[in-house]
């Protein structure tokens, strides 16, 4: 029984990861209708710049709010420099310079901080929760259920975050009532990155830190938006939870799938969804007037 | 009587199709004006073009001010509202929410409480229905809502693309006169397109005739009532 719920807590900690992941992934996609494949890479990028400020002896809180700010406005730049010109561009075009931009944060991450592993430091306290979770699983879930609430809240009630799902749903009727679609999208980017690097700041201490770390846990996030359905943020968060809980309790209680093959676990996941109820369990399907 | 908009050798093409080709004409302020013509003449156009929603050449001065290349954020926030066509409410969001967003330019907050229950006032089902989802409403009210998103605005010039659309002949009654009240009360300016010329011209007082890009007659709305060829092909008569 302990095994159960330790299970389940941890697939809770390790899906409030996915969750900010899936929802970073869901809020670009509303905004250009595309999967932004770098978002993995944007945060591990992230991740690096507040390990450089922490080594230079800045505190871990300043270190990690700096990032975020610096991500946030990063992700900003990136829309406004590379994406805002491809506004119109097909699909493709896209999916190539989401791929340009993956290598290059991956590559250049390589570079600056070379390829080996280092480790991360944790803001919680060491031991464990009731000897089921270590602290920092709890700390890293309530630190990204603060920030998913305060998402919400932004979305929900502030005339900035309706803006920008004004904007994300009817371009047209946005701009006719004076909402600058363009900063919108761009705002949106600067969320998205500065969630993502929460989410690899709060995983970083758990998997390490090195230039593909993002890699797996990404993938647990398409699946996470997946499941949840690619139009609701919502249901990607509740995605989030459900792949984290779903992955553990596979790779403890299938033995054949065991901890190696908990990554296939989210890509059959992925497909499942796709083959049965493609518009996953909260989103809604998309009518297209022809 | 002042002129609120000039437009100068107007063209607007969509990709190498050209719709529009150089057309002149002139809103009165406070007046309303309504643009007719058949399916495809460019009377959609014509409202997209002032709000620089298309590629445009040619002049459109409004109050003023040449708007012609301004984004179309901008020239919202110069005081045109567009009711487009289709409504184009935002349909996730609550009726009330809408609202919102149609002051979102703007920084009032007094004043906007104040024009939302102005809007209410000219359309009470809106108050009703405040907290519904936009996408389930009615034909009817989803065309008060995009009307009252509009107004929320304080619009001096206001374009309306079809508001009569689909609607049932009593809702449409019902929402002219309260477009006449909108024009006479709080004195904004309408440039009008409809496919019912009969309903069209019994608001406006200015009246252009759209043919294939061109405007090919154009007078007070009693002169254009009385012309043989309108008579015939678009009042039926």
């Amino acid at each position: 029984m302990d095994l159960f719920l330790q299970q389940i807590l941890t697939g809770l900690a390790n899906g409030a990861i996915y969750a900010c992941l899936a929802l970073a992934v869901v809020m670009i996609y509303q905004a250009i209708d595309h999967f932004n494949f770098a978002q993995g890479e944007m945060a591990m990028f992230s991740t690096y710049i507040c390990w450089s400020m922490i080594a230079v002896g800045i505190p871990y809180w300043v270190a990690f709010f700096l990032t975020i700010v610096i991500s946030f406005l990063a992700g900003i730049a990136i829309e406004r420099i590379i994406f805002k010109p491809l506004h119109n561009a097909p699909v493709l075009s896209h999916i190539v310079v989401f791929i340009g931009l993956l290598a290059i944060f991956n590559s250049a991450a390589g570079a600056i901080w070379d390829h080996t592993i280092k480790t991360f430091p944790s803001p919680f306290p060491e031991g464990s929760f009731q000897g089921l979770i270590g602290m920092h699983e709890v700390g890293m879930f309530f630190i990204t259920l603060i920030l998913l609430a305060a998402i919400f809240c932004f979305f929900r009630f502030t005339r900035i975050g309706l803006a920008m799902q004004a904007a994300a749903a009817n371009p047209a009727s946005a701009a006719l009532v004076g909402i600058r679609v363009g900063w919108m999208l761009a705002l949106g980017w600067g969320l998205a990155a500065a969630i993502g690097a929460v989410a690899g700041m709060m995983i970083a201490p758990i998997v390490f830190l090195d230039p593909n770390m993002m890699l797996g846990i990404l993938l647990y996030g398409f699946a996470a938006a997946i499941v949840g359905g690619i139009t609701s943020p919502g249901g990607a968060v509740a995605g989030g939870f459900l792949v984290g809980i779903i992955e553990n309790l596979a790779g403890t209680y299938i033995p054949a799938i065991g901890s190696e093959l908990k990554l296939t676990v989210a890509l059959v996941l992925i497909v499942t969804v796709l083959l049965f109820k493609p518009n996953g369990l909260f989103g809604k399907s998309i009518v297209t007037r022809v | 009587m002042s002129q609120i908009l000039e437009v100068t050798n107007l063209e607007a093409s969509y990709g190498q199709t050209k719709v529009l080709n150089g057309l002149d004409f002139s809103l009165e302020e406070g007046g309303v004006t309504t643009i007719l013509g058949a399916n495809g003449a460019g009377k959609t156009t014509t409202l997209r073009a002032i709000s620089g929603m298309v590629t445009t050449k040619g002049q459109i001065n409004f109050s003023g001010k040449d708007i012609a290349q301004l984004k179309t954020a901008d020239i919202t926030r110069e005081g045109i509202a567009h009711v487009p066509e289709g409504r184009g409410t935002f349909v996730r969001m609550s009726a009330h929410e809408n609202l919102l967003m149609g002051a979102y330019s703007r920084n009032d907050k007094s004043e906007i409480a104040h024009d939302l229950e102005r809007v209410y006032t000219y359309f009470p089902v809106l108050k009703e229905r405040r907290t519904q989802q936009a996408g389930t409403l009615s034909g009817g009210e989803a065309q008060m809502l995009a009307v009252g998103r509009a107004l929320m605005l304080r619009p001096r010039l206001l374009l309306l693309d079809e508001p009569s659309f689909g609607l049932a002949p009593l809702i449409v009654q019902e929402l002219f006169e309260i477009l006449k009240r909108i024009n006479v009360e709080d004195g904004v300016s309408m440039l009008l397109v409809e496919q019912n010329a009969a309903l069209a011209l019994e608001l406006a007082d200015q009246a252009y005739l759209l043919e294939t890009g061109s405007i090919v007659l154009s007078g007070s709305s009693e002169s254009i009532l009385e012309n043989e060829t309108v008579r015939r092909s678009y009042l039926g008569y």
